[in-house]
Order: structure tokens, then C-alpha cells, then sequence
């Protein structure tokens, strides 16, 4: 998996600060699958670009998981801005992720 | 040749299907080794299950810090409910030295999930698999706890992924070979985790712990549910939180295989040790039961006052009275207990009993007769542990106490408050009775105005005693004992026994003058009878006599007569002769 978009903090245009996100899956269990497809879906839709997301397979790096006190997967990490914030779950419910990660409000404009 | 390449490929094929013999790794928890044959299931999975405080975080980490302390072997513990640095600060009380415990020994894993973490969709538990995976690689682990499993379930919400979560960590942990323990609250219900039916099926090997209330006393247990492939001591095992975290208790083994010793120690006095043939057997337990008042508390006192003096370490466990209340009281009937507290080799301990559930009660004896290392030890009264909790809880209690004692070789007196004065009554209370080697039973005898203590001995094995009722006299000198006194089938006591003494006494006396009288007056007709012998003997030699010399005189007479016959006829012959010889008489021939 690669990351995407721009730098953690930096304006990639006029309104929206760019979000730091951090993916972490289960190779390609059913849930992990479905939560990488949700969450490009929701990048592509709200955060026109404006985001970094960087996506773990723990079954790959369980030292990065463990540091970051990850438990179940899949799990997405907010880190910017901040607070940060945690999502458990493969992501389908559109609105929670969108609220999560503070972007709930715009979205809904 | 073909038959050991045939077996040797039988072990291959049989160790490629990974069906190994069951082994058991000890837990350290020695009464918990011991009713499950040997400890849990060696890289199998064991379901720990009960309400909540049952003990299940505890027990989980001790069999880890066991593990750890005792076999280098390290562990890793998963908290889904507790912060591990919570369960840390809560084992303080124990003695396990957890704080010197390296990450290393003891990886905690927080797998606490935050409320403040949004759910969105289904996840699992995978990722953490892995990550615990490489944790094992990492320190070698074999051991692996779930702690509060049912936590983590709940957090899925739906009971279909509860079940794919199981069957995930189930299959997780038999690849891994890790040893595990997985915790889960339920209800406390004596039998099925009801709710979590299925966590069961993953497990080899099902613990219960729970609480039982019982009269106002709570006492908590342990109960094997399930052990596949192994035997395992069925039924409620008693448990208790010590300073080594939980204790089980296990009646000790079955056979009572120890060697007994033949030496006699006194019970304090003279009288009472000539009654069970010098007295009782080192590291054997009596059992001195009667009603309140019958001086079992100065018996029990003078056994371990004789002890000290012999220079033995002794302890006195009261749940009646104040330890200076019974040095005071003793020392009336010269019981001096004062100078060998001072010196140290007695020690005294007095404790209430109310609302102490009787475990509780044998888990600060052990902790006492460790602490001290007595070599005779009073309890007065062991029946005040059955002052709360069941009869049949305080019955075991009792019995596995008893015997702890007797393993390490320890004289155990211990006395039980009879309820009515009959020692059959007392065998039905805690049934001590049946297990102690010595009975004496004290009971009053009221008579003539008079309450006397009586002392009988009811058993005494191995040694010949005495079936005779003695009366306990309380001086200031100390206990003594006296025959009692039978007459016309009542035993006598007291002032009753002293005055029957004294008319006894009295008649004896009187018998002995007039068997003097007898005697004398017999002496004398036999002397008269004898007199009287003398006398007609010497008559009967007088007559004798006389006899003789009138006999002599007839033969005398009768003989003369013939002579004088002899001469007349011869006269009268030579007179016939004489006209024609009578000249011829005259002349010459």
C-alpha cells in the first residue's frame, strides 16, 4: 500500500487542511478489504486530495501496530488535525468515519 | 527391519497431524496442581470463568508469575478490562515481586478498547493476533493470558462475530503452541457460563471460580469443569487470597503414609499421663471436648506449659477469651504462661470468629504455625470456626487442619465445646472427634449440692487407658486428678467421695477392732479346747495306767492261785503218801 497526497499539516489549497491518516488492516481479511475500498471511496469524495494516508499491514509490521496501541483491525488512525482520533471497523458507515476524522460538518454543506 | 521403518513412519504421520499427548504445565498454585492431577493443559487452551472478584485476573497472573519466577519460562498477559499497570498496583499485596519482573518475563498488552474509539462497520481481531505473534517470537513466550475476554466480545455486538472471534483466537492459539489461559465473567451460576455457552467448546480445560454465601459468610471456591483427556478432582474446592495471591485448598493425599512417632509427651500432669499409658504420642492430636467451664481451657494451658518447660516452641490459638485474660486466669491454678511469652517459645494469638469464614480462619492458622514453627499447638476452642459459614464447610475445614498439623509433625491439643454434656453429642459437630487420636471428654457431675468435674478418657489409639471415670481437682497447685467413688453403682464426688471416704474410714477402723476381739476370743477357746485336750489326755494315761495295774494284779492273782493249786495238790499228795511213807519220810532213804 502507498501513501497518497500531501504532506501531514500543509495546505494543498484555498479551504481545507490536509488530513494525516493511518490505515491499519489484516492482509486481505474480508473486514481490512472492505475498509480500504471504503476509505479511498471517502477520500475521493470529501477530502478531495487534501490527506495523507498511509495504510499498515500488521500482519507485515506488527511492531508499527503495536507501538501505535492498535488492537483490532481494521483500525483508522486521525492524527491531524488534531485531536486524534480513532475508528474501529471496515468503515461503511460513511458518516461516523466523516465525523471522526472531523470532516462530518463540511462534508454535510 | 520393515517393522521399525513401519513404526517410525506411524510417528511421523501422527506427529504431522500435531496430535500430541497430553501434558501439564504446573501452575504453582498447589492446591489447584493437585485436584487437577498436575496443572493445565500443556499449548492448549484453558477458560477461566466465574462472577466478578472470583479471582480469575489473579489467578491468571499467578500461574504466569509462577511460570516466570520458578521455570524461566515468560508469559504474556492480554488485558481487555483492567489498565495493566491497574493490575500491577492490585497484585502489591501479593509476594509475587511482579515490579522485578522484566517486560521480557511478563509482557502486559493493553488491549483495553477505548470508549472514545468510533465504530464503524465490523472488525476483528487479526491484527492482534499478529501482534502477539511476534511478541511470542520476540521473548519466547509460553504462556498467553486473555484476561476479560468477554470485554472485547461485548465491544463486537454482534453475536455471530463473537463466535467467528472465538473460533479465530481458538485456531490462533493452537498453531501457536502457547500455553493459554482465557478469562471471562459470567454470572455467577454453579454451572454453565450461560452466556458465553461457546466459549467452552474452544477450551481443552474448564476452571469455575466462584462464591458461595452462606449464613452472612462468604466463601469462595474453585470448581473443575471440564479437563479433556485427564481425570481431575471433581467438586467445590474452598479458596483463599494469602500473601502468595490464591490459595486452593486441596484435602491433603489420601493415604496417610507417614511414619508416627512412638515417643510419649506428657499432657502437663502426672495423674492424667498414667491414665493413656504415659501420654500422648508426639505429633498426635487430642481432642479435649466438654461444656464451657470444665477447666478444658487449664488442661490445654498446662499441656503447653510443660512443653515450654521441656523447651519446645508452642502456640496457643484462643477464639474465646484475651491472651491476658488466660495468662491472668491460668497463673490462679500455677500455670505460669507469662515467662515463656517473655522468652518467645510460647506464642499467643486470640482472635474473634464471628463473621470470619472458617477458610479464612485455617489460612491465618497455616500462616501462624509457618511464622512461629510450633511443636505443639493449642486451639481453644477449634469449634468457634464453626461459629459462622456452613457445618459442612467448618467440618472440612477441621479435618484438612487437622491433618495439615499431623504432616509436619506438630502435637496438636485442641478442645470443642460440647453443647450438651454428653460426649456422643460433640461427634456430631464437627466430627473432630472421629479424626483426633486422643478424646477426653469433661462433663459435670452434679450430686449433693455439689458440681464436680469428671475426666473421662472416650479414645485413645495405640495406647491402653484407663474405662474409669477420675474426678479433675482444680488446686492451686495445679489440676490433679482423684479416683472417683462408686457406691451402689453412683460415683461419688467431691464432698459426697470425702465423706464416703471418711465413714469408709471410719467402718474400717471399726471392722479391724473387732476382727481383733474375734481373734482373741478364739485364741482363747482354742486355748481352752487345747486345756482341755491336756487334761483328759493326762486322765486317759492315769486310767491307762490304772488299767495296766489292775491286769497285772489278776495274772498275779491267777497265777499264785495255780501255784497254790500246784502246792496243795502237792501237799495233799504227800499227805496221802504218808501213813505208809510217812516213816519213810522220817526215815532216812
Amino acid at each position: 500500500m502507498s501513501a497518497q497526497g500531501a504532506k501531514p499539516g500543509r495546505r494543498t489549497d484555498g479551504y481545507a487542511t490536509a488530513v494525516v491518516l493511518r490505515l491499519y488492516v489484516a492482509g486481505n481479511a474480508p473486514n481490512s478489504a472492505q475498509a480500504v475500498a471504503n476509505l479511498e471511496a471517502i477520500c475521493r469524495e470529501y477530502l478531495n486530495g487534501a490527506h495523507d494516508l498511509e495504510i499498515i499491514d500488521v500482519l507485515e509490521h506488527p511492531q508499527r501496530a503495536m507501538a501505535a496501541g492498535i488492537l483490532v483491525t481494521p483500525t483508522l488512525s486521525k492524527l491531524y488535525p488534531l485531536p486524534t482520533a480513532q475508528v474501529v471497523g471496515n468503515l461503511s458507515d460513511t458518516s461516523r468515519v466523516l465525523l471522526a476524522i472531523g470532516i462530518g460538518s463540511q462534508a454535510h454543506e | 527391519m520393515r517393522a521399525i521403518q513401519r513404526s517410525a513412519d506411524i510417528a511421523k504421520a501422527s506427529k504431522t497431524a500435531s496430535v500430541q499427548p497430553l501434558t501439564k504445565l504446573t501452575t504453582g498454585i498447589e492446591g489447584f496442581d493437585r485436584l487437577s492431577h498436575g496443572g493445565l493443559p500443556r499449548n492448549r487452551t484453558t477458560l477461566l470463568f466465574g462472577g466478578p472478584g472470583a479471582g480469575k485476573t489473579v489467578f491468571a497472573l499467578q500461574c504466569l508469575v509462577n511460570a516466570a519466577r520458578y521455570h524461566h519460562v515468560s508469559g504474556i498477559f492480554v488485558a481487555f478490562e483492567e489498565k495493566s499497570c491497574q493490575i500491577i498496583a492490585n497484585s502489591a499485596g501479593f509476594d509475587w515481586g511482579l515490579e522485578t519482573l522484566s517486560e521480557e518475563q511478563i509482557f502486559f498488552q493493553d488491549a483495553r478498547l477505548s470508549p472514545e474509539v468510533v465504530k464503524a462497520g465490523d472488525f476483528d481481531l487479526a491484527g492482534m493476533l499478529a501482534m502477539l505473534a511476534a511478541k511470542k517470537e520476540d521473548t519466547g513466550a509460553q504462556w498467553i493470558v486473555f484476561d476479560g475476554i468477554d470485554v472485547l466480545l461485548t465491544r463486537l455486538h454482534k453475536p455471530a462475530a463473537e463466535v467467528d472471534e472465538i473460533y479465530r483466537i481458538r485456531d490462533w492459539l493452537a498453531d501457536s503452541g502457547l500455553t493459554a489461559i482465557v478469562t471471562a465473567k459470567t454470572e455467577d451460576r454453579p454451572h454453565e457460563p450461560v452466556k458465553y455457552g461457546f466459549l467452552q467448546f474452544m477450551a481443552d480445560c474448564v476452571v469455575r471460580l466462584g462464591r458461595r454465601q452462606e449464613d452472612r459468610v462468604t466463601s469462595q471456591l474453585v470448581q473443575m469443569m471440564k479437563y479433556r483427556g485427564s481425570g481431575f478432582a471433581a467438586g467445590e474446592f474452598p479458596v483463599t487470597f494469602g500473601r502468595s495471591g490464591i490459595e486452593v485448598a486441596v484435602a491433603e493425599a489420601m493415604d496417610v503414609s507417614d511414619r508416627p512417632s512412638t515417643q510419649r509427651i506428657s499432657l502437663g500432669f502426672r495423674d492424667l499421663d498414667s491414665l493413656l499409658g504415659g501420654g500422648v504420642y508426639r505429633g498426635s492430636s487430642t481432642l479435649i471436648s466438654g461444656l464451657p467451664g470444665t477447666a478444658k481451657t487449664t488442661l490445654a494451658g498446662k499441656f503447653l506449659e510443660t512443653a515450654c518447660d521441656r523447651g519446645e516452641r508452642t502456640l496457643f490459638v484462643s477464639y474465646d477469651e484475651g491472651v491476658w485474660q488466660i495468662v491472668r486466669n491460668l497463673a490462679s491454678v500455677s500455670i505460669e504462661l507469662k515467662k515463656h511469652i517473655d522468652s518467645g517459645l510460647l506464642q499467643m494469638f486470640s482472635a474473634r470468629t464471628e463473621a470470619t469464614s472458617p477458610e479464612e480462619l485455617f489460612s491465618r492458622l497455616r500462616l501462624l504455625i509457618n511464622e512461629h514453627r510450633p511443636r505443639c499447638l493449642v486451639i481453644d476452642p477449634l469449634s468457634a470456626i464453626a461459629r459462622s459459614g456452613s457445618p459442612v464447610t467448618a467440618r472440612s475445614v477441621a479435618s484438612r487442619f487437622v491433618h495439615v498439623v499431623k504432616d509436619v509433625g506438630i502435637t496438636l491439643l485442641v478442645t470443642a465445646l460440647s453443647e450438651a454434656d454428653d460426649p456422643v453429642t460433640e461427634s456430631t459437630n464437627l466430627q473432630i472427634s472421629t479424626i483426633a487420636d486422643t478424646w477426653i471428654h469433661l462433663s459435670y457431675l452434679v450430686s449433693g449440692g455439689e458440681r464436680n468435674r469428671a475426666l473421662t478418657i472416650v479414645k485413645s489409639r495405640g495406647t491402653a487407658h484407663s474405662n474409669q471415670v477420675r474426678e479433675l481437682v482444680l488446686g492451686n497447685a495445679g489440676p490433679s486428678l482423684t479416683d472417683v467413688y462408686t457406691a451402689g453403682g453412683e460415683v461419688l464426688m467431691g464432698t459426697r467421695r470425702w465423706e464416703k471416704e471418711a465413714a469408709a474410714a471410719d467402718s474400717r477402723s471399726r471392722r479391724l477392732v473387732e476382727s481383733e476381739h474375734k481373734h482373741r476370743a478364739l485364741n482363747y477357746a482354742v486355748a481352752r479346747t487345747e486345756a482341755e485336750i491336756k487334761v483328759l489326755q493326762l486322765d486317759l494315761e492315769r486310767q491307762r495306767a490304772e488299767l495296766k495295774v489292775s491286769s497285772g494284779e489278776e495274772s498275779t492273782r491267777q497265777a499264785s492261785s495255780l501255784s497254790r493249786e500246784d502246792e496243795l495238790r502237792a501237799k495233799r499228795e504227800s499227805v496221802a503218801d504218808k501213813p505208809s511213807k510217812g516213816a519213810g519220810r522220817d526215815k532216812p532213804r
